[in-house]
């Protein structure tokens, strides 16, 4: 076979990239595909990741109910326990914390005593909603790099947790409502858990977060209390009321109702002056649920991997630093089209200006669109 | 600088516009004199003069940060200002601590630094680098490459100063025209009560030489008719040139631009034209390149704009005259409450003894011939028409209602995009500013570079496109398959030697995404030199000579 043949002249890749996303041959199954495959690893339950479709999925028992939503109450899914091993023809799969969202996973590929790992989204500050991410050794890293750049540094999310606090305190004695704009799977959970060491005051969520929050409370994470938005009466006093909705809804009709009002965005692109003022939100909290680019590095190191491909983000950056430092770095280039690393973060980032500017029906209504469904919710179908 | 910045991100942050008063007035009230009048002029909007070329702090921080210029240019593309992308790499953990030199020190110790040698400069930059918490930093930044720019007006900030001062805005407004240099006596100056100031003595430019506020006009985008009857209206050609202020008080004259920025000794024939005025006299006007009647192309205008010394060569290719607007102060008496009618009047007498030349009247029986007379604006080398109320007085600022621009549609091509670079500020993440290109032959060349007229959404749209059709990056630029046609309007269009087209245009901007057009469809570089020949039989020869 011709692949043998490749495969006496140089070690065969674990993992390829294909149209439908990223491949094992060995173990004949997809990570996170971008199309409908016979066998899918699924590393977390966010839209550019888990996608309705394919024969069978596998993913982690924690997060099962997220995957359960987004594939809907057909799809046939398989729950791994972290560290569980699994032999897929020749390979060992198991999955292993990512600290991104609830139930978040790494992939780890075993093949005669190669190891590869696929880390999907991560991030290294501790989270009380979900199990924090665990280096493991391997040959080749495949790494996330949303936020690749020198210039992304996260501070402590708890000094970050405060400050949101404080603003929502703030806007009591403004006499306005503090809305803050945040992802509805993963953000909006990470800080209704942050906030519940300042307070136990009730939050008020969009329509589309109510299901995600109830499936965390389930999974036994403790957050603050929480109601949604359209249980309360039509004369409802919403100034200093904490509500949470996903970053589409600020732009919307749907926010007339809690005026006069703050509006927040808790996301990692806050970091920038440029997309703060951009996006003419009130406040930007910078609180991020992928790795910045010390965590990047640090990561990388803890591996240990002699070959580093970086993924889904800006990846230029990250190759040019590490080939500078000796790493054999590459990119790797899904194919065009709808994959995650087709789409870069500048536009990922931009998807919410776009929902705010008007272009959220368009976008949603596009079959094809999956690229602006990144960590944006554009799916939330209140009012 | 710890207050200023406090300041800066308040400002930065909050819409409100009385939330953004109240932090100045804050801000003035609680800093010390020296401090609050720096801050003063940067919430004004004036700015250091560059103190260390980009280049060399971009080099100068690939050693601070022990990055590679690659990875920097990568983070600059993305970041979209070299302050800020600086300012967000050196801010490493544990290093939150406090700086609590004041502005003016600051600015005192930048100053100083403009005198010192290379190696000085450096080593000055690396320690504030690594001494300053993030915002500081940024603004360190801003300040060094003369970039700070707050996020608020002029008129904003006086105000917010009059309030904190209990004067009235117009007073404070008055008290800084001019060339108003920062210091804690000036400050104080302007923010003295009502009588002390007259009397204070005056270590900036002398009473004598200060100009009034300039009365603004806003844009008319509605059917003048809605105005009220055309006869209560004075109305003139909309000239493209200088708004200037002629001052002529105590035997001296004195020429400012709307920007507050003194023009003496650079037109010769308008100072010339000055000393023949009786003292107490303030016109109001515009400086145009000018002969024998008719207005020159801008271009011809703005060779004399950078001239401190002009030639005789210079001056007979590109004479200029100030056609007078409005007469604003006569025999030393303010004539600004009186009716724009009886100060016109008055400037028409004058003009007629002192050989000076007014902005004529352009009359029209109703609004549907006063259209149809701005339609022949561009023959005439005009933007279109001003609407001014005979009954208004000369107000300070852009006040509604009282002058109205009624502006004629731009010049418009259609080019292609050939490259494609990061925006600034609000645009930081996308790829908008576009480089447009039109056919010479088999070949693009590129004409004109714009940055605005698409909406967010077709920006992230365009973005997308860009990075999927790259060709090659340099630095935050890229260069894009011939792909995409887009309207691009400007104003003018001259000869220039410094373009490889030989064209330079005047205010290029997007008008609209011509997605039915494809690039072969672009308009060609023969149609622009057209445009170029119909402006030039008007100078006749307008050869380039820098
Ligand atoms: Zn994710
Ligand atoms: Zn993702």
């Amino acid at each position: 076979m011709w692949d043998v043949a490749r495969g006496l002249v140089e070690q065969m890749d674990l993992i390829v990239p294909t149209p439908q996303g990223l491949y094992c041959p060995a173990g004949d199954f997809h990570i996170d595909p971008a199309a409908p495959v016979a066998r899918a690893i699924i590393t977390h339950g966010h839209g550019d990741h888990a996608r309705p479709g394919s024969r069978e999925y596998w993913g982690t028992d924690v997060g099962f109910g997220l995957l359960r939503e987004r594939l809907g109450i057909s799809a046939k899914i398989h729950k791994l326990r972290y560290g569980e091993i699994l032999q897929f023809g020749a390979a060992k799969v198991s999955l292993h914390p990512a600290g991104h969202v609830l139930g978040s996973a790494q992939v780890r590929i075993e093949v005669d005593g190669e190891v590869w790992v696929v880390s999907g989204d991560y991030k290294r500050e501790p989270d009380p909603s979900c199990a924090p991410f665990e280096p493991q050794k391997c040959d080749v890293f495949i790494t996330e790099s949303t936020f690749a750049l020198p210039v992304y540094r996260w501070p402590d999310p708890s000094i970050v947790a405060r400050e949101i606090f404080d603003w929502w305190q703030q806007c009591k004695v403004d006499g306005v409502c503090a809305m803050l704009c945040c992802y509805s799977l993963g953000k909006a959970q990470r800080i209704l858990a942050e906030l519940k060491i300042h307070t136990d005051e009730m939050v008020y969520l969009h329509g589309a977060m109510t299901r995600l929050v109830k499936l965390y409370r389930d999974a036994g994470v403790l957050m603050l209390p929480t109601d949604v938005v359209t249980n309360q009466p039509k004369n409802f006093d919403w100034k200093g009321r904490l509500v949470l909705a996903p970053p589409g809804a600020s732009g919307t009709p749907w926010v007339k109702r809690f005026r006069p009002l703050s509006i927040g965005f808790a996301s990692g692109w806050m970091r920038v002056r440029g997309s703060r003022r951009r996006q003419a939100y009130d406040r930007g909290f910078v609180l991020s649920d992928h790795a910045d680019w010390p965590s990047l590095l640090r990561t990388i190191e803890e591996t240990g991997a002699k070959r580093v491909l970086a993924m889904h983000g800006h990846t230029d950056a990250l190759v040019l630093h590490l080939r500078e430092r000796g790493i054999d770095a590459a990119p790797l280039e899904l194919h065009h089209g709808a994959s995650p690393g087709a789409l870069n973060a500048a536009t990922e980032a931009a998807a919410e200006i776009a929902a705010e500017a008007g272009a959220l029906d368009h976008m949603s209504n596009n079959a094809s669109g999956s690229t602006m469904d990144q960590h944006s919710e554009l799916d939330f179908s209140e009012d | 600088m710890k207050r200023f910045a406090a300041l800066f991100a308040t400002l930065d942050e909050t819409r409100a516009t009385n939330q953004k008063v109240a932090a100045m007035r804050r801000y003035f009230s609680e800093s010390a004199p020296e401090d609050a009048a720096w801050g003063l002029y940067f919430l004004r909007g004036s700015r250091l003069k560059r103190l260390i070329a980009p280049s060399r702090i971009r080099v100068w921080a690939a050693q601070a940060t022990a990055l590679s210029e690659a990875v920097l240019d990568e983070s600059y593309a993305h970041v979209g200002d070299l302050a800020e992308t600086l300012a967000l790499l050196l801010d490493t953990s544990g290093r939150a601590h406090d700086d609590d030199t004041p502005l003016s020190i600051w600015v005192q110790r930048l100053q100083a630094l403009r005198e010192a040698d290379e190696t000085a400069q450096r080593a000055a930059l690396l320690q504030w680098w690594q001494q300053l918490p993030m915002l500081q930093c940024f603004l360190l930044n801003k300040l060094l490459t003369g970039e700070l720019r707050v996020g608020v007006s002029a008129g904003l900030a006086t105000r917010a100063l009059a309030e904190s001062a209990a004067l009235l805005p117009a007073l404070v407004n008055e008290r800084l025209m001019g060339d108003w240099q920062p210091s804690a006596e000036a400050f104080r100056r302007v923010i003295a009560p009502v009588a002390m100031a007259a009397t204070a003595p005056s270590d900036i430019a002398p009473r004598s030489a200060q100009p009034y506020p300039f009365c603004l006009a806003n844009p008319l985008e509605a059917d003048p008719a809605g105005l009220g009857a055309i006869d209560e209206f004075c109305v003139e050609w909309k000239w493209d040139g200088i708004r200037c202020q002629l001052i002529r008080r105590a035997g001296k004259t004195f020429l400012w631009s709307r920007g507050e920025e003194m023009l003496d000794g650079r037109f010769p024939e308008i100072e010339a034209l000055a000393e023949r005025l009786p003292d107490g006299c303030v016109l109001d006007g515009e400086v145009l390149a000018w002969r024998e009647g008719q207005v020159l192309p801008f271009a011809l205008l703005q060779k004399r704009i950078g001239r401190k010394q002009v030639g005789a060569k210079l001056l007979a290719e590109a004479p200029v005259a100030l056609l007078a607007y409005d007469l604003l102060e006569w025999r030393g008496v303010d004539l600004r409450e009186q009716p724009l009618a009886r100060r016109r009047a008055q400037l028409e007498t004058l003009a007629a003894d002192h050989g000076l030349i007014v902005s004529p009247r352009v009359l029209a029986a109703g609004w549907s011939e006063l259209a149809q007379l701005r339609e022949g604006s561009r023959e005439r080398g005009v933007e279109g028409l001003m609407l001014k109320r005979l009954d208004s007085p000369y107000r300070a600022g852009r006040k509604t209602g009282v002058w109205w621009k009624w502006k004629i549609d731009p010049l418009t091509f259609d080019g292609v995009l050939v490259y494609a670079q990061s925006g600034h500020g609000r645009r930081s993440n996308l790829y908008s500013d576009y480089t447009l290109a039109v056919w010479d032959g088999d070949a693009l060349v590129p004409v004109a570079k714009a940055y605005s007229g698409l909406t967010d959404a077709e920006l992230i749209e365009m973005d997308r496109w860009i990075r999927a059709h790259t060709r090659e990056k340099f630095g935050p630029v890229r260069s894009v398959e011939p792909g995409q046609v887009f309207e691009i309007a400007f104003e003018g269009i001259a000869a220039s030697s410094r373009h490889k087209s030989g064209i330079a245009m005047r205010f290029p901007r997007i008008r609209r995404w011509r997605r039915d057009k494809l690039a072969q469809d672009a308009d060609r570089i023969e149609t622009l030199r057209a445009l170029l020949a119909q402006a030039d039989t008007k100078i006749g020869d307008s050869s380039v000579e820098d």
